[in-house]
């Protein structure tokens, strides 16, 4: 079916307003890094452009150590995921019982309770391992927090993939981790990717955690940008350098593995 | 070199019991065909067979030892699937060696078996392209291949030919039945396609409802049946059955009466009915044929011409339909009145509980 001219006005309309609206914040967020911090709070399109604010950004703090914090947590808590979420899919995919329906639902509805809830219990649990401000703990942490999301994700590729398939690697065969090796994970390979790329999106920009649970040895780039907030004032044009500076890489990543993301993400949805 | 034994197999999901146990030996090369409509429990037996379900109860061994609880790798034994199912991601070469790269088979030798049997099932042009790029029946042929690379004991089939279209599926029996030639090989198919377990089985296992109905060679199963379903089932087009009332019993035959008057002369043995017994009489339509002076008088309601065979659907005063097969190509219309005379022969009676009752002479290639 072809649309319409005026069909096409709309959803041009509606496309490029949801894309715009989206895309403002960051669009406004990087204009005003390079604004000087007396320019920044103003609306004002026309200014000098200037690279004082990431200068003053660098010189503060060690912007690299906070990145290579943020890419070994974000790394290492999707890898420490996807280790526990692979063979947990398997199972709930393959081999259903009565329970895993409601299994299922229940590792979402941990999603449900805000981290505030129980942010006291760990931190003290945190304390007593010695975890507070360790990159490991903040694997840990990032792992167990987009776990019930990874599960699900794969859980529905699983679905996409015919039993017989697998019963058919079992009769020439392949043991349970054979089958997930050889056949399943080759198999849903897009699926994995995408799930995957999100995972790291969603450590990297995780901030609850990481502002509470590290100071200044483990602390990722999210900490980085807090630190540029609040205590001497409002400084728009750091606080704008610092988070830019901070999400370029997975934005720069994002754009890079949209095509993967997007498959990944409308899979099954079209045949 | 493969045997089977099933003593008393039992399956259930919860509460509900799909398979009632069943007892069976299958012989070394032997070609087996479990039959059934759907839901009788014939692919759930196979799957059990092969390892894929659970046995609840009773001993399954092959060769004389009991592998309830071996796992589907370790039984030997190779099946081919009804959707196929190729793995999407490999090629023709690599499906076929997957099992073989699982057991470190090494590479020549790998080679080798997969060139063997790509050569055996006309694949070899085809070995590098991926399963999508395949025809159905190519695709067939490498689950096909994917079982023979194995040398498995035993070949498990589950209606591997229903997804096929009708001249290829009749291809592809003739093929299978060269393959067991070759082969040597001890097979078990499923299928609810009675004309696929005519052709191929040496020995056919009808199934209904998770029970055994009867076991035999195929012209057994034709020309025997132990009871009405098996009388049902087996044979294109269906065994005409009708109510029939016992008139005479002697020791040579038993007469009985159709509700419409006709009385017809059985040769089944004597003592086993008594006058006015209620029986259920059924005739091939091929043991009927168009005589002026015969019995049963009908009025053809449609004529199926098939060329070399003639299928008449008649209407019965007081009684069932019946369907007729003539030889050739008849002349008869819709319409006529004609009469049917009956071969003794190709008639059997069931009793009430619609078990057959024993005929005097066996049929001489069904002993």
């Amino acid at each position: 079916m072809r649309a319409t001219p005026l069909q096409r006005l709309l959803s041009f309309i509606f496309g490029w307003g949801a894309a715009l609206l989206l895309f403002f914040p960051i669009a406004w967020m990087v204009l005003t890094s390079f604004k000087s911090e007396r320019d920044a709070t103003s609306p004002g399109l026309f200014f000098a452009p200037s690279l004082d604010s990431y200068r003053d950004v660098f010189a503060r703090a060690d912007y690299l150590s906070f990145a290579l914090n943020s890419v070994v947590i974000s790394v290492g808590g999707t890898v420490l995921a996807l280790l526990f979420a692979i063979p947990a899919a398997y199972a709930m995919a393959f081999h259903p019982t009565h329970r895993t329906r409601g299994t299922l639902l229940w590792m979402l509805s941990t999603k449900m309770l805000p981290p505030v809830g129980v942010l006291v219990p760990i931190y003290l649990l945190f304390r007593t391992a010695g975890l507070l401000d360790s990159r490991s703990g903040l694997v840990m942490i990032y792992a167990l927090m987009n776990l019930p999301i990874v599960v699900w994700m794969l859980f529905t590729f699983y679905k996409e993939v015919p039993n017989e398939i697998l019963e058919a690697g079992r009769m020439d065969g392949a043991k349970t981790a054979g089958e997930v090796w050889f056949l399943l994970l080759p198999l849903t390979l897009p699926g994995v990717a995408s799930t995957g790329l999100l995972s790291l999106i969603l450590c990297w920009n995780e901030a609850f955690w990481s502002l509470n649970l590290t100071s200044a040895g483990a602390a990722p780039l999210t900490a980085f940008i807090a630190s540029f907030s609040s205590p001497e004032g409002l400084f728009f044009a750091k606080l704008s350098a610092a988070s830019t500076m901070a999400v370029a890489p997975i934005l720069v990543f994002g754009w890079f593995s949209q095509r993967q993301l997007v498959q990944g993400l409308t899979f099954g949805a079209v045949k | 070199m493969a045997t089977l034994q099933l003593r008393d197999i039992r399956k259930s999901f919860g509460a509900f019991e799909v398979i009632k146990g069943i007892d069976l030996e299958i012989d070394d090369r032997e070609f087996v065909v479990f039959v059934g409509p759907s839901g009788c429990g014939k692919s759930t037996l196979l799957r059990m067979i092969a390892g894929l379900e659970e046995i609840t109860g009773g001993d399954l061994m092959i060769d004389g030892k009991r592998i309830n609880r071996v796992g589907p790798a370790d039984r030997g034994l190779a099946m081919v699937f009804q959707s196929y199912a190729l793995y999407p991601h490999m090629t023709v070469r690599q499906n076929m060696a997957f099992a073989l790269r699982l057991a470190r088979v090494p590479k020549a030798e790998r080679d080798r078996k997969v060139d063997e049997a790509a050569r055996i099932l006309q694949l070899e042009p085809y070995l590098e392209r991926r399963p999508k790029d395949l025809s159905g029946g190519q695709r067939q042929r490498v689950a096909i291949g994917r079982a023979i690379v194995r040398q498995p004991k035993v070949f498990l089939f589950d209606e591997p030919l229903s997804n096929l279209d009708a001249a290829l599926r009749g291809q592809m029996r003739i093929e299978l039945l060269r393959l067991h030639e070759e082969l040597n090989a001890t097979m078990i198919y499923v299928t609810h396609d009675q004309i696929e377990a005519m052709t191929m089985a040496d020995k056919i296992v009808v199934l209904q409802a998770g029970r055994v109905e009867q076991v035999g060679s195929p012209l057994e199963l034709y020309h025997h049946p132990a009871n009405l379903f098996v009388a049902g089932f087996i044979g294109s087009p269906r065994m005409n059955l009708m109510e029939a009332k016992v008139v005479e019993t002697g020791p040579t035959g038993t007469s009985v009466a159709l509700p419409s008057g006709p009385r017809i002369e059985v040769p089944i043995e004597g003592g086993t009915t008594a006058n006015g017994d209620a029986v259920t009489l059924g005739i091939r339509p091929e043991g009927l044929r168009i005589d002026p002076a015969g019995p049963i008088a009908g009025t053809v309601a449609l004529v199926e011409r098939l060329g070399g065979l003639t299928l008449l659907h008649l209407t019965i005063a007081g009684s069932e339909p019946m369907t007729v097969q003539i030889e050739g190509s008849d002349a008869t219309r819709t319409h006529d009145q004609i009469r049917l005379a009956v071969d003794p022969a190709a008639c059997h009676l069931f009793d009430q509980a619609g078990q057959a009752l024993p005929q005097h002479a066996r049929h001489p290639l069904a002993a």
